[in-house]
């Protein structure tokens, strides 16, 4: 005992007169593990504590709160209590003092077993005996902080102490300035506020002294390590400021005044605030201002130029009506919310009149910012303003002005999440709903495309909420989208009518069966109208069909338009046809949502169109009439249908999917194909001569097996795969040959690892090879494009045999015949493949693969370019911007630095392809550009000026972009480049293609601005 | 545009915009050569230059009207009209400054370009117009740091 009291003398002794600092750490550890208690600690400080010098009581009282400040939480209810009385006593101490003694009260303050009494006292020292604003930033933080833990566990003794509380806290903070601070200060003041201190005669004080930093204009220094934003103190001070309703007589003037500010940040903050004060306020604080408050919103959101300010001033409005909205009628007072909207429309109202000024715009916002604050505004506003617009645009003869009228009237025909009627409340239209009718069909005839397609869109939101369209004119509205769709060749406008028809046929499905299908489905296989009007119709098909009843109906129509077409009897073009498939792969998207519409697909679609391209190829081959249907084009159009709806099928239908079309390839079984005329023994996975006839056909199979989910088991899988590989490596045509590849891939990509897949891999690796190295051999292109599928298959599953197929593939960048083809196959690799391999077709695809894949081959790559001979260079160049313009941007950003140079080769590299490719991946990096890029901007822009004048017409524009992009560099980097690329860009400026100048004159206008007052 | 200032004209009339021009076959093609044309010059003037009172393009604002504007792509030839929105409009001399420096930016050297107040629209018409004209005055406006500096900014696409 005697030596820890030695130790601890020592201790005391070096840090107080020796002036040790750490002295101060070594004697907390000692106090936390039980060495020396508070109490000997105390009376080693004797001395030092009572010393005459008060630099010397300064340092004693220094050591106890660094002790403190780490053992606060261990200290007894009696000590705590001697503690406080002995530094509160301090508080009246020499100046030097003071800031310890804070220190240690703020650690004091913190202990659970406070003395019943002890907050008070404290606070009554500090307020009595301390000028807060006087000491330095530390100490005051020191103060908040006291303020804030107090808060958190005495609030009731706080409470007792009543309006003197809030006295002393408007004392100590009036003059705060440093953002710190500020933060801790309004975080006492919210406390104030929302835990219910009785603010007493101090409502004002308490507001001055915290309304003075409104609206905040701070910018924090470039190195702020504290990071404070101008966000979290304009978010804290609003929380204070609208905290209550009992600052409302002071805020609003306030904000009024601020609203006539020059600085656009603090009108959108004072509106924000005022948005704010809309959900604590009640129409009674409000009254009052209102009239100042609407007039200071409305001249903000005509005039202003900012959509800030504009959006702002929107939300602010509508707080405030859906604050009086809330308000509680009394019976002897006037309605407030009839009173202020009554304001509004007459200010607005006027404006809704001439359809032609500027003012209409903001007016209609208003209005409908108004109306959209609830259900009792929106009846209110809709009762003035509907009659009114209906009226104006019924003498309204210009089709303009009918279309701003109806574009007005659309914002308030649409409800918004807040004035959306409740259960059991009629839709505030109800009224209007046969003039409205009546105005949108006579829109819908009108001339204009403009007010047609707004009229379109009216008619989707009137037809969404229930209760505005009655049977009748949910029956005209089909008739004249029918006609729309027959009639109307505009393209906005047939996109208006066809989204419009789909969101109706959600609704309406009756309708739409009864009345829209029959007439299209007339019109396409009458063979009588011209290609424009049968697109249009299928593509209306396809877009109101997304229930099972309407799929039901339209799709058989595709189905009758795919027969014809194979017939001949309507001549339908290959691009028609191909459209049609697409429609109907639309439809098939549907399926994941309905199970009803997947069978659907499962019993009639599918085997109806394999029965049609099976048709269609035999009958090729036998009497040489050529069907759109053999056609690869529309195969390749066909094939997303199948998987679509293949993908979306459930177990049971999958396997059944899969056993069916196995039988079909492998043994010819076309039982369960409709129209049963097929010859038996027909052998669809033979690599027939020339043509390719049957053959093709496996891009059916593909799409049927491959896009299966992966839990499917796919019979006689082994021997399907050989016939593949063997279709794979034999086939002499071109579109068969890469089908049968891809389908293998599609299987072995899903296959589970274990002997049965490396059997597989191993003997078609082998295969690979072996045609691979007989140069002289005729199939090395269909080797080719099956190591290239495989790759893909295996690389997509992190398959450990990945590599070596894609360092074969390397390898071949040299092959003088294969090189350029194996170059497009990174392509090829690192893209998504539409039909197979891809998520949607349920394949084994690991996140990140081409990051991986990056990161593993990109140093391969630069080698192989380093070694490469002169001419086969670019085949690497070429690889590697299909790499690269794959990868994500993020990864792109950081790569950068090494690719770099090889991109600014193969900027000059002479083919096209390259250089776009590479354009095409440097033009997103350029917005945001890394470091490495500022180094190598000289090289970098002769090239691209020297692209500028390309032969290649895509090459120009590129270049031309990338050099715009330049222009958002920081301006000291790019400034000593202006003269030379405003001279360079005045040559595309008389390109002989409109585009190109089009570019070149956007790049050449922010090239101009750059570095020039005004510009930026 | 403070709350307290007032605007010249607080109310004009908006015209609707024409659409993007639309793309035909022969402007992919790369042997065809498309000539420069009105509605290319239109289409410079009107999508980006800012009336300097509202943010609305001089063709909301009727400014500039694709009729009022001539070019002769053979004969190196632009003239353009424009219309200020009211006849004592303040501003004239500084959007047909705009209008010129924009096309002086745009268009190739070769191209002589000529542009003036629509005849009967403005109050002092011939005093803009000659100011429009004078190479010199236009050359010694642009070395005036203050006016370039509002001359970009009516160039500056729109930021909001």
């Amino acid at each position: 005992m005697a030596a820890d009291n030695s130790v601890l003398l020592g201790l005391v002794e070096e840090f107080v007169s020796g002036q040790v600092d750490s002295k101060a750490a070594e004697t907390s550890t000692g106090v936390k593990n039980g060495q020396f208690t508070i109490l000997q600690l105390v009376e080693a400080l004797g001395v030092s504590l009572s010393s005459s010098q008060p630099q010397t009581r300064g340092r004693g009282v220094q050591l106890l709160s660094q002790v403190l400040q780490e053992c606060y939480s261990s200290l007894s209810e009696r000590e705590v209590e001697v503690l406080l009385a002995f530094y509160e006593n301090r508080l009246k101490d020499h100046y030097v003092i003071i800031p310890h003694v804070l220190q240690g009260l703020k650690a004091l303050t913190k202990c659970s077993v406070l003395p019943p009494g002890s907050a008070v006292s404290v606070l009554k020292s500090i307020f009595q005996d301390i000028h807060v604003q006087s000491l330095m930033l530390a100490e005051r933080s020191c103060v908040y902080n006291i303020l804030i833990s107090l808060m958190e566990s005495k609030e009731e003794e706080l409470k007792g102490l009543g309006a003197d509380f809030i006295f002393g806290f408007v004392q100590s903070v009036d003059g705060e300035r440093d953002p710190r601070n500020l933060l801790l200060a309004f975080q006492v003041a919210r406390n104030i506020i929302q835990r219910g201190y009785d603010l007493g005669k101090f409502v004002e004080e308490l507001f001055e002294v915290m309304s003075c930093y409104f609206p905040i204009d701070f910018s924090p220094p470039p190195s702020d390590p504290r990071g404070i934003t101008q966000e979290e103190l304009v978010l804290s001070l609003r929380a204070v400021l609208t905290g209550t309703s009992q600052f409302a007589e002071f805020l609003l003037p306030l904000i009024i005044e601020k609203l006539d500010s020059d600085i656009q940040s603090a009108k959108v903050d004072s509106l924000q605030t005022l948005a704010a004060c809309g959900l604590t306020y009640s129409h009674k604080e409000l009254a009052e201002f209102l009239p100042g408050l609407w007039s200071s919103i409305r001249r903000e959101v005509s005039q202003t130029a900012s959509e800030r300010v504009e959006s702002a001033g929107l939300s602010a409005l509508s707080a405030l009506v859906s604050c009086l909205s809330r308000s509680v009628l009394n019976s002897d007072s006037e309605d407030v919310l009839q009173v202020f909207l009554s304001l509004v429309l007459k200010d607005c109202q006027h404006h809704l009149c001439e359809p032609d000024l500027k003012l209409v715009w903001p007016s209609a916002k208003l209005l409908q910012a108004a109306a959209g604050a609830s259900y009792r505004a929106s009846l209110i506003v809709s009762a003035a303003i509907i009659p009114a617009l209906l009226e104006q645009y019924n003498n309204r003869t210009q089709c303009a002005h009918r279309r701003t009228l109806l574009e007005v009237l659309q914002g308030f025909v649409q409800p918004t999440a807040l004035s959306r009627p409740a259960d059991g409340e009629d839709s505030v239209l109800v009224a209007f709903q046969q003039s409205l009718c009546g105005v949108v069909f006579s829109a819908l005839t009108e001339s204009s495309a403009g007010l047609q397609v707004t009229a379109t869109r009216v008619l989707s939101a009137l037809g969404q909420q229930p209760g505005l369209m009655a049977q009748t004119d949910v029956e005209k509205a089909v008739d004249h989208l029918s006609r729309l769709i027959l009639e109307e060749d505009d393209p906005k406008l047939s996109s208006a009518v066809v989204e419009c028809s789909g969101s109706l046929a959600h609704l309406h499905p009756k309708a739409f069966i009864s009345r829209l299908i029959p007439r299209l489905k007339e019109e396409i296989l009458s063979g009588q109208s011209d290609a424009a009007v049968r697109q249009r119709c299928v593509t209306a098909l396809a877009s109101v069909s997304s229930l099972p009843s309407v799929v039901q109906e339209s799709a058989p129509v595709l189905l009758q338009v795919l027969a014809s077409a194979h017939t001949g009897s309507c001549g339908f073009s290959v691009e028609e046809v191909a459209a049609v498939c697409i429609s109907l792969q639309k439809i098939a998207e549907h399926a994941r949502d309905s199970e009803e519409i997947g069978r659907f697909f499962h019993d009639i679609i599918i085997p109806h169109l394999l029965g049609l391209c099976l048709q269609a190829a035999l009958q090729t081959r036998d009497a040489g009439h050529s069907s759109p249907l053999t056609d690869k084009a529309v195969l390749s159009a066909v094939v997303p249908v199948m998987s679509t709806a293949c993908a979306a099928l459930r177990s049971e239908s999958a396997s059944r999917m899969a056993a069916q079309a196995v039988s079909l390839f492998l043994d010819g079984d076309v039982s369960f194909l409709p129209e049963n005329a097929f010859p038996s023994k027909i052998q669809l996975l033979q690599s027939q001569a020339e043509s390719g006839g049957l053959s093709q056909l496996v891009c059916l199979l593909m799409a049927c097996v491959c896009s299966l989910p992966r839990s499917v088991e796919i019979p006689e899988i082994d021997r399907l795969l050989l016939q593949l590989e063997d279709l794979s490596c034999t086939c002499t045509h071109l579109f068969s040959f890469t089908s049968a590849a891809k389908c293998f891939a599609g299987l072995v990509n899903k296959r589970p690892a274990g002997e049965a897949l490396d059997a597989v891999l191993e003997r078609v690796m082998k295969r690979i090879s072996v045609e691979l190295e007989n140069t002289s051999s005729a199939q090395r292109t269909q080797a080719f494009t099956l190591l290239l599928w495989v790759s893909k298959a295996l690389l997509l599953r992190y398959h450990p045999l990945s590599t070596a197929l894609t360092d074969q593939l390397f390898a071949l960048l040299s092959d003088p015949a294969l090189g350029s083809q194996a170059a497009d196959g990174f392509g090829v690799l690192m893209s998504d493949c539409l039909d197979v391999l891809n998520r949607g077709c349920h394949a084994d695809v690991r996140i990140m693969y081409r990051q991986r894949f990056f990161a593993e081959n990109s140093t391969k790559l630069v080698q192989g370019f380093n070694s490469a001979e002169q001419e086969k260079k670019s085949c690497y160049l070429k690889a590697l911007s299909h790499i690269v313009s794959n990868l994500p941007r993020q990864v792109q950003l950081t790569e950068l630095p090494a690719l770099l140079p090889l991109l600014l080769e193969a900027l000059s590299c002479a083919d096209q392809a390259v250089q776009l490719s590479t354009l095409s991946c440097l033009q997103p990096v350029l917005l945001e550009p890394p470091e490495a890029l500022r180094n190598q901007l000289e090289a970098l822009f002769s090239r691209l000026l020297a692209l500028t004048t390309s032969p290649a017409m895509k090459v120009r524009i590129a270049s031309l972009q990338c050099v715009h992009a330049l222009s958002r560099l920081p301006e000291h980097t790019v400034l000593p480049f202006r003269a030379r690329v405003l001279k360079a860009l005045a040559v595309p400026l008389d390109d002989k293609k409109r585009l190109v100048r089009k570019e070149a004159v956007a790049a050449r206008a922010e090239w101009f601005l750059l570095g020039s007052p005004g510009g930026r | 545009m403070s709350g307290g200032t007032r605007l010249e004209n607080a109310n004009p009339l908006i015209f609707q915009r024409s659409g993007e021009r639309l793309l035909t076959a022969t402007d992919e093609d790369e042997d065809v050569a498309d000539p420069i044309d009105d509605r290319e010059i239109f289409d410079i003037l009107s999508k980006s230059i800012n009336d300097p009172e509202h943010p609305l393009s001089l063709e909301e604002l009727n400014v500039v009207e694709q009729m009022r504007v001539n070019v002769n792509d053979r004969e190196s030839m632009v003239s353009v009209e424009f219309t200020p929105t009211i006849p004592h409009c303040s501003m004239a001399t500084l959007i047909g400054l705009s209008i010129k420096v924009k096309l002086l930016r745009s268009l190739p050297d070769r191209f002589k370009i000529d542009v003036h107040i629509t005849p009967g629209t403005h109050a002092s018409e011939d005093a803009v117009n000659k100011q429009l004209a004078d190479k010199e005055r236009v050359a010694a406006a642009l070395e005036n740091s203050q006016l370039l500096e509002v001359v970009n900014q009516c160039l500056s696409t729109r930021t909001m």
